[in-house]
């Protein structure tokens, strides 16, 4: 959909520049979204796409540039003044009320007023109805949001952008939390708008995503401006490699490293609410990978041995033969097991902190002198994981919360991986990071191996399972119901076991 | 498309303390306050800065500072305390039940004291860490319960016999005009300071402060960093009951009534965030400093007790606001310099 270059579009930003205490979020930003269009917005993270996502919105104010709506400069200087301007954002993580209904959700900020002031609840009942047909959401509007599928909450966010009349929706990456099922319904809703004439911003790092959906797609990196174009005009291999500014194999980095002996013994280990009868031995220098739908119990497992569970747990853990008895997390990272949880943002790091206070945390113990720190000795930590990992930030002394979100997972992979442990427990490293930052992922665990490090990577990305591991072993319903080593790994065979299409292995003897 | 890869820069390693840090700081605004407070005091009574008066005054205020001093770290890991005048109560009554039925001597009844309150401390500290209790719940329930015990035993009574060695503790002066309780204070605030901002310890607090479930992930101990802070606290509410029962010579079951709020000031004057992971002690010094020398210029005004409250309720939300306003208006001015496209 070539035609729109003549039209004034909905919304374009030129020249935007925003600098946040010396780095540049974006740098001669620009961008164009015109009427009955969706735009894929493609980049690493880092590159700037929520930057701009909130300098549309009106919550952050760029250092120079400028916005236009409908062919009028504009200054956003609220959320509120780009809502009104037509402009509305969904975000990642729904920013709606559990505990409200449908009704108040979708009314919230700008709720139906009788003459005399008091709140029309059945005008907003009777348009509430219309929007939710509109999203093909079939349920009464009274109904309490908590009640709904994340998937039909997201319907109701796109509802209560409708009401707002909204004539540019941003969707942040939209299908992160959705079933397969939720994101085909997604998809035929943003069909909808399109041709209801909305423009649609549709950010997402999802590839077949951006080719199924989108009309044109802009890509940033490094806060930058790097190209646009129609996307029927491009492939895929184009896209990476203007999103990443170099070739990304597809390969996976996986060295020949010679397995040694056993390391992490654990048997039969049950806690009757979340996993039962899970045994499995890890060897020196091996990636054990762990497959299973959400739910499967695997994290859950490697919280218990972690000593980070709630609940307690029977069976036995034992580290190079000897039997572990962690009364806490920091037992396991003095004896050198870690964890490199999946949430970022609230176990991962402690976002207002330093990178130097990140990085030392976990090292605490070796790094201080009885009770004293040694500054000197985190500084020198922090600079050199800040090296290995290329962490880019204005210091070490910044917090972690000003950087993108691909450096904050590089630096919450640092600050394990700084206590040199000899077991490092991965729990989905890769899940919502790029391209290019997965790569780097993978080529770090590729390392770990090789320097004498043993992995247990728990992933819900099969490729990325079959890509790295040595074995994996795969859970449903919180117990084991198959191994595959490295020479029969099979895609299919390991998805009917996770689905419980196939029925478990025989229970196996355990190493 | 090509994009050179420049081999990655150390990151630079600047200074924690900076000097633009510490003219940002909520000391430097204390500080200020604390000037205010002496040319005000100056200007209103000839009194003021007699130095024996100045120093008489700390007597009133170190009792509460101490308590802040504990609160102050409970705050910072994201909890609350308002039991500590309950506790408070608690120890004195203890201290005086203690002395008028075992006749015991100045020293087993200071211990007594600081156990009683270590022990209420240990209790909060139990429900809140191990249970899971919300501090808040907990703190409002033995506020109550410690003070409701005390109430009990001695229903309206008042207890006054105490050896005159206890007593003499709470008419002590160092070098014949620094009150006991005001030297203890200065020096456990170093102490303080030290633990706070250069020990583990110190660095776990704020860790714990910050991201709760962060912390745990990374090995710090955070049940038994907030268990041993409530006892702590409970220690300093015993420390303060031995500080003002000596110095009143006696123990009723209402003494020290409302002073938790008096305490929470303080700390949050001192630039505490309510909202945890944020604060130094010295802020709670120079706050404490600042209350307790206002209160001496009020008072040598002939202004009732009673008016004092509302001088230390403007201080505090004057001295939050001012920032958030100017942080506006310096906003506000950026935006209008800002060259126009």
């Amino acid at each position: 959909m070539a035609v729109h270059e003549n039209t004034t579009p909905l919304v374009e930003l030129e020249g935007i520049n925003k600098i946040f205490g010396g780095i540049h979020a974006l740098r001669d930003a620009h961008c164009r979204i015109h009427a009955g269009e969706v735009v894929a917005l493609v980049g690493e993270n880092g590159a700037g796409k929520s930057t701009l996502v909130k300098t549309m919105t009106g919550l952050y104010q760029p250092n120079s540039g400028t916005i236009r709506v409908k062919g009028q400069a504009v200054r956003l200087a609220t959320a509120k003044a780009a809502s009104e301007y037509g402009i509305t954002a969904i975000h990642q993580e729904t920013t709606l009320f559990e505990e409200l209904s449908i009704v108040e959700n979708i009314f919230m900020g700008h709720p139906r007023t009788k003459p005399s002031g008091l709140l029309d609840w059945a005008a907003m009942r009777s348009e509430a109805r219309e929007h939710l047909e509109r999203v093909n959401l079939d349920v009464e509007p009274t109904t309490l949001l908590k009640q709904l599928s994340l998937g039909q909450q997201h319907m109701v966010a796109i509802a209560r952008a409708l009401a707002e009349a909204a004539d540019v929706v941003i969707m942040d990456e939209p299908t992160a939390s959705l079933s397969s099922n939720e994101i085909e319904k997604l998809y035929v809703i943003i069909e909808k708008l399109r041709d209801l004439g909305k423009g649609i911003l549709f950010i997402s790092h999802k590839f077949d995503e951006v080719f199924r959906i989108a009309d044109r797609y802009v890509v940033f990196r490094d806060g930058a401006f790097v190209g646009d174009g129609n996307i029927a005009e491009v492939t895929e291999h184009d896209l990476v490699k203007m999103m990443v500014g170099r070739e990304v194999g597809t390969v996976f980095p996986k060295r020949a490293v010679e397995i040694g002996a056993p390391l992490l013994e654990v048997a039969s280990l049950s806690n009757g609410i979340e996993f039962k009868d899970v045994s499995f031995t890890l060897h020196k220098r091996e990636i054990l990978g762990f497959y299973g739908l959400v739910g499967a119990g695997r994290s859950e497992v490697m919280r218990a041995i972690m000593a980070l569970s709630p609940y307690p747990f029977t069976g036995q853990i034992r580290l190079d033969g000897v039997p572990a008895n962690w009364k806490i997390c920091g037992d396991a990272i003095d004896a050198g097991v870690v964890y490199v949880p999946e949430d970022r943002r609230n176990q991962g790091a402690i976002l207002p902190l330093s990178i130097r206070d990140n990085i030392a945390l976990p090292s605490m113990k070796r790094l201080a002198r009885g009770i004293w720190p040694d500054k000197s000795a985190e500084r020198r930590l922090a600079q050199e994981y800040g090296r290995v990992f290329e962490i880019r930030a204005a210091s070490i002394e910044q917090p972690v919360e000003d950087l993108s979100g691909g450096n904050q997972q590089k630096v919450v992979l640092a600050r394990w991986l700084a206590t040199n442990p000899d077991v490092v427990i991965v729990d989905e490293p890769t899940r919502g990071i790029d391209v290019g930052a997965k790569s780097a992922v993978h080529e770090a665990l590729a390392e770990m191996v090789e320097q004498d490090l043993s992995v247990l990577l728990v992933s819900s990305e099969l490729p990325e399972l079959m890509g790295m591991a040595d074995r994996i072993i795969v859970m449903r319903l919180g117990e084991m119901v198959a191994e595959f080593t490295r020479d029969d790994f099979s895609a299919e065979l390991i998805a009917a076991y996770a689905t419980g299409a196939r029925a478990p292995q025989p229970a196996r003897e355990v190493a | 498309m090509s994009v050179s890869h420049e081999a990655p820069a150390d990151l630079p390693a600047p200074p924690t303390l900076s000097v633009g840090k510490i003219l940002r700081s909520r000391e430097l605004v204390l500080i200020g306050l604390l000037a205010m407070v002496f040319i005000g005091g100056n200007a209103s009574s000839p009194w003021f800065l007699d130095i024996y008066n100045l120093l008489d005054s700390t007597a009133i205020f170190s009792e509460i500072a101490l308590m802040a001093l504990g609160t102050a770290l409970v705050i910072i890991t994201r909890d609350i305390d308002i039991s500590m005048a309950s506790i408070l109560a608690l120890s004195s009554l203890v201290m005086g039940l203690a002395s008028q039925h075992l006749g015991l001597g100045a020293v087993p009844l200071v211990l007594i004291g600081l156990a009683t309150g270590a022990l209420c401390g240990a209790v909060n500290g139990t429900l809140v860490a191990r249970l899971g209790m919300p501090a808040i719940v907990v703190t409002i329930g033995t506020m109550s319960l410690f003070r409701g015990i005390a109430a009990g035993i001695l229903g309206d009574g008042k207890i006054a016999e105490f050896p005159t060695a206890f007593t003499a503790i709470g008419q002590s002066y160092l070098f014949g005009m620094i009150p006991l309780s005001f030297v203890v204070f200065i020096l456990l605030s170093v102490v303080f300071v030290v633990l706070t901002h250069f020990t583990v310890l110190g660095r776990n607090l704020f860790a714990l402060g910050n991201n709760p479930e962060g912390a745990r992930y990374s090995g710090v101990r955070t049940n038994r960093l907030r268990f041993l802070l409530f006892t702590l606290n409970g220690l300093m509410a015993g420390l303060a009951a031995v500080f003002l029962t000596a110095r009143l010579g006696s123990t009723r079951p209402d003494i020290a009534m409302g002073l938790e709020m008096e305490v929470i000031t303080m700390v949050v004057l001192g630039g505490v965030s309510i909202s945890g992971g944020k604060g130094t002690i010295t802020g709670v010094v120079l706050a404490a400093l600042v209350i307790g020398f206002l209160r001496l210029a009020v008072t040598l005004n002939n202004v009732p007790g009673n008016i004092l409250i509302v001088f230390t309720g403007l201080l505090l939300i004057g001295s939050v606001a001012l920032p958030i306003i100017g942080e506006k208006y310096a906003y506000l001015f950026k935006l209008m310099r800002r060259p126009r496209n």
